[in-house]
């Protein structure tokens, strides 16, 4: 059988599902955007992942558009005038998504829409702009079916933030996911709580450090896809990983992976980004004719390419000797320490390599903490983070985040997973998250136990679908079948549950 | 000065108000049936028993015969508590202030503040004033959760450097007060009308117990008459979880309904405690 033919019979696909697999397919058969040898030798021993973002790129893997231009001054292409009125804006902003290309074919950005909405939102009605808003977050679900959908609010406290909440209480959806924008002095406490209330309930919104973020890009970022900070007007034109692990495996010592094996998967890693950006900004139709580029809704130069690690703890752990996890990285100050050792070599590498294009960053590709993917199995955790299953008490568990997640502008983010009693005592999660964030953590995740929609290493999905899928009916939202793979592959819904006592055992 | 501790939460939501890291000593003066931590109740008598089954040999002996505790080798099944028959633990540490302190400083950023607990915190009377002194330096809150079997009016300095006392008010009711605690009320109640008088009540716990209506009403009547609508009473339901087999099948051996236990805390608001909630 063909493989278009398998796609064409694959009766767990919707028909638009279909209709992307066909097309990378497609995509699959030019080759004439071509690597070192070295580079094809490093992706078929698993040390190189180019997360099968397609031979021929047609567009940057992620569009970061500034939805306020929209706004200002409408958009000629799609015909669209500026709005007026709630409805307007809401209306134009859902045909606007349909011509965000991405990786996905998804907009992985839908704006900071507390700010966008704001000032149509406090003109109207407040059960009327609920009824609005609740239908838009409805379109979101329904048209935009990936979980890499994402959208921003707050750090301030605003009635469409609170809309945004209690919607998103209500409705139980899996998309879009949500981060909250948090600054300790332009976040309220009482808006936070109401953040930390409502994640607990639906898995989103998630914690943001907005001022480490702004240290990084300026106001104007936005997080998009599962968690990666990116320029408003701006984008990632790739996201590339190295498997820690698998690069380790023929190191002899860590002293050798980090003077021999280290820098050589570094090198053919930023080949590979190189060659890719070129050819995304000189050959491909994308940065020439779009629309979102020639009306200014993205500018190239705000675009960067995004250096994904995965893996570290195994690394650590393998090049160690240590066979037992539990007493490994993230447990064990050696590993922890060369995690770190291992961090600043690959910043100082990457820091030091002159990148085409990105010129808003002084020509230099940012640091990516990749969330994992399902075909990872246990073999690499998400970026830095410790091995599901074997997570220390949560305040060890932060400690050991927060000297890791500076590393990474373009993101990285850990997830806790709460017992019941907490949704009564949101005012004890908020001390944890605040703490934490002020102490280096980039992003904070969490969920309760026995909720339907989770988070699995970085996106939603519900469990309810995942269930379909296995009694291979279709499943609207595209990621579900990811959630599978991690769920059965990863044990990634399988993380350590924080009791109403965390003991430190 | 040390102080024997038997475990260190670094995070607990359910130990006053926030994310505290809560600390429990071991001994506590009372027995009560329903203990739900019975290892807490003694200081260990260096009987041995528990050494020899340590499956992970994290037990042994020191120089004077005690018994040590090895924090590294341990592996936390808890054999040598369900062999103990004594009421006892051999996984306490004895600290000092600036032992603890050096655990505490970690949880610090995270945390509102600390609580400490038991067995009975009080009986470390002076141990608690140098910890709590020492903590609210770090601009922390500090409260002592209590069986009320300390004099605090007697001695109200630990009062001056805590923000005050989330009291047990177990039984009022003489008999059953005998049987359920095996120590006089007088002073638990008397604490409960100082403590009230000069502010530090926190907050008051009642635990519900099965079929026991007129005892529970009798607990329930005293408190709520006593504390009115501004200190928080919770109503806690009776859980035979933890509790020593022969005092589950006198007390109950499931846990007391949500409901009947609802009747209990409306009865409290009803004269007065508008504050009183079953958790
Ligand atoms: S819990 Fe007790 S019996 Fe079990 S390993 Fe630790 S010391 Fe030994
Ligand atoms: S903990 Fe109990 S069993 Fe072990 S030595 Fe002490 S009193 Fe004996």
């Amino acid at each position: 059988m063909s493989d278009a033919l398998n796609i064409i019979q694959d009766p767990t696909l919707t028909y638009h599902q279909e209709l992307l697999a066909l097309a990378r397919l497609g995509e699959s058969t030019d080759d004439s955007l071509r690597y070192s040898d070295a580079y094809y030798e490093a992706k078929k021993k698993g040390a190189l992942c180019d997360l099968n973002e397609g031979v021929m790129p047609y567009r940057p893997r992620y569009i970061c558009p500034d939805y306020s231009l929209l706004f200002e001054k409408g958009c000629k292409f799609l015909a669209l005038e500026p709005p007026k009125d709630l409805l307007e804006a809401v209306n134009a902003l859902e045909i606007f998504y349909c011509h965000v290309p991405s990786i996905t074919s998804f907009p992985v950005y839908l704006g900071d829409l507390d700010k966008l909405l704001e000032p149509f939102v406090v003109k109207e009605d407040r059960a009327f702009a609920k009824k609005v808003l609740g239908l838009f977050l409805r379109n979101i679900d329904r048209v935009q079916t990936d979980s890499f959908v994402h959208a921003d609010i707050g750090p301030e406290d605003s009635v469409t933030g609170r809309l945004l909440l209690e919607l998103t209480e209500e409705m139980q959806l899996a998309i879009p996911n949500l981060t909250l924008r948090y600054d300790p002095e332009r976040t309220s406490d009482d808006f936070a709580l109401a953040c930390v209330k409502c994640m607990l309930k639906t898995a989103k919104p998630s914690f943001a450090n907005h001022r480490l973020f702004v240290s990084e890009w300026g106001e104007d970022y936005a997080i998009a896809s599962c968690y990666n900070g990116l320029s408003i007007g701006g984008g990632g034109f790739t996201l590339p990983r190295l498997r820690l692990y698998e690069c380790a495996l023929d190191a002899k010592s860590p002293e050798d992976f980090l003077a021999r094996e280290l820098p050589r998967h570094i090198d053919l890693q930023l080949e590979y980004m190189d060659k890719r950006v070129k050819f995304i900004v000189e050959q491909s139709s994308f940065f020439k004719t779009n629309f979102l580029v020639t009306e200014g809704f993205v500018k190239q130069e705000n675009f960067t390419g995004m250096f994904g690690v995965v893996g570290l703890a195994e690394c650590c752990n393998y090049l160690l000797g240590i066979t037992d996890k539990k007493k490994g990285f993230g447990m064990n100050d050696e590993a922890t320490a060369l995690g770190l050792k291992i961090m600043d070599a690959i910043d100082a590498r990457v820091k030091a390599h002159e990148a085409p294009y990105c010129d808003a960053y002084g020509h230099r590709y940012r640091l990516h903490a990749q969330v994992g993917i399902d075909s990872d199995g246990m073999d690499d955790s998400p970026g830095t983070r410790i091995p599901i299953g074997v997570e220390p008490p949560m305040l060890d568990q932060l400690e050991v985040n927060e000297k890791f997640h500076p590393y990474f502008p373009t993101g990285t983010g850990d997830i806790f997973k709460f017992e019941e009693t907490w949704l009564k005592t949101p005012e004890a999660i908020l001390p944890i998250i605040k703490a934490s964030l002020s102490r280096g953590l980039r992003y904070f995740s969490g969920y309760l136990e026995n909720n339907d929609v989770v988070r699995v290493t970085g996106y939603l999905v519900k469990k309810s679908e995942i269930e379909k899928l296995r009694a291979k009916k279709q499943s609207l939202n595209n990621v579900t079948v990811f959630g599978m793979g991690a769920q059965d592959g990863g044990h990634a819904l399988d993380r350590r549950i924080q009791e109403h006592d965390e003991s430190a055992g | 000065m040390r102080a024997p501790v038997n475990r260190i939460i670094p995070f607990s939501n359910v130990d006053g108000p926030g994310n505290r890291t809560a600390v429990f000593f071991q001994g506590c003066p009372f027995n009560c049936l329903f203990c739900h931590n019975p290892e807490t109740i003694h200081l260990c008598r260096g009987c041995g028993v528990c050494v020899e089954t340590c499956p992970a040999g994290a037990l042994g002996f020191d120089g004077d015969g005690k018994v040590v505790w090895d924090r590294e080798k341990c592996v936390g099944c808890d054999t040598c508590i369900k062999v103990c028959p004594h009421d006892a633990s051999p996984k306490v540490r004895w600290m000092t202030v600036e032992e603890l302190m050096q655990e505490l400083r970690r949880c610090i950023p995270y945390i509102d503040g600390i609580t400490t607990s038991g067995g009975e915190c009080t009986l470390r009377n002076e141990f608690l004033i140098e910890l709590f002194t020492e903590v609210r330096k770090l601009g922390k809150t500090c409260l002592i959760d209590s069986n009320g079997s300390f004099n605090f009016e007697a001695d109200p300095r630990v009062l001056a450097v805590s923000e005050g006392v989330m009291l047990d008010v177990k039984a009022v009711e003489q008999e059953w007060s005998d049987t359920l605690i095996s120590h006089p009320r007088e002073l638990v109640l008397k604490n409960l009308d100082y403590l009230l008088g000069v502010g530090k009540l926190q907050e008051v716990r009642t635990v519900i117990f099965p079929g026991r209506d007129r005892e529970n009403a009798e607990t329930v009547r005293y408190v709520a008459g006593h504390i009115g609508p501004t200190c928080p009473y919770k109503i806690i339901r009776y859980r035979p979880f933890g509790v020593r087999e022969k005092y589950q099948k006198l007390l109950g051996e499931f846990e007391t309904d949500k409901e009947y236990a609802e009747r209990f805390a409306a009865l409290a608001r009803e004269l007065g405690a508008s504050k009183a909630f079953v958790v």
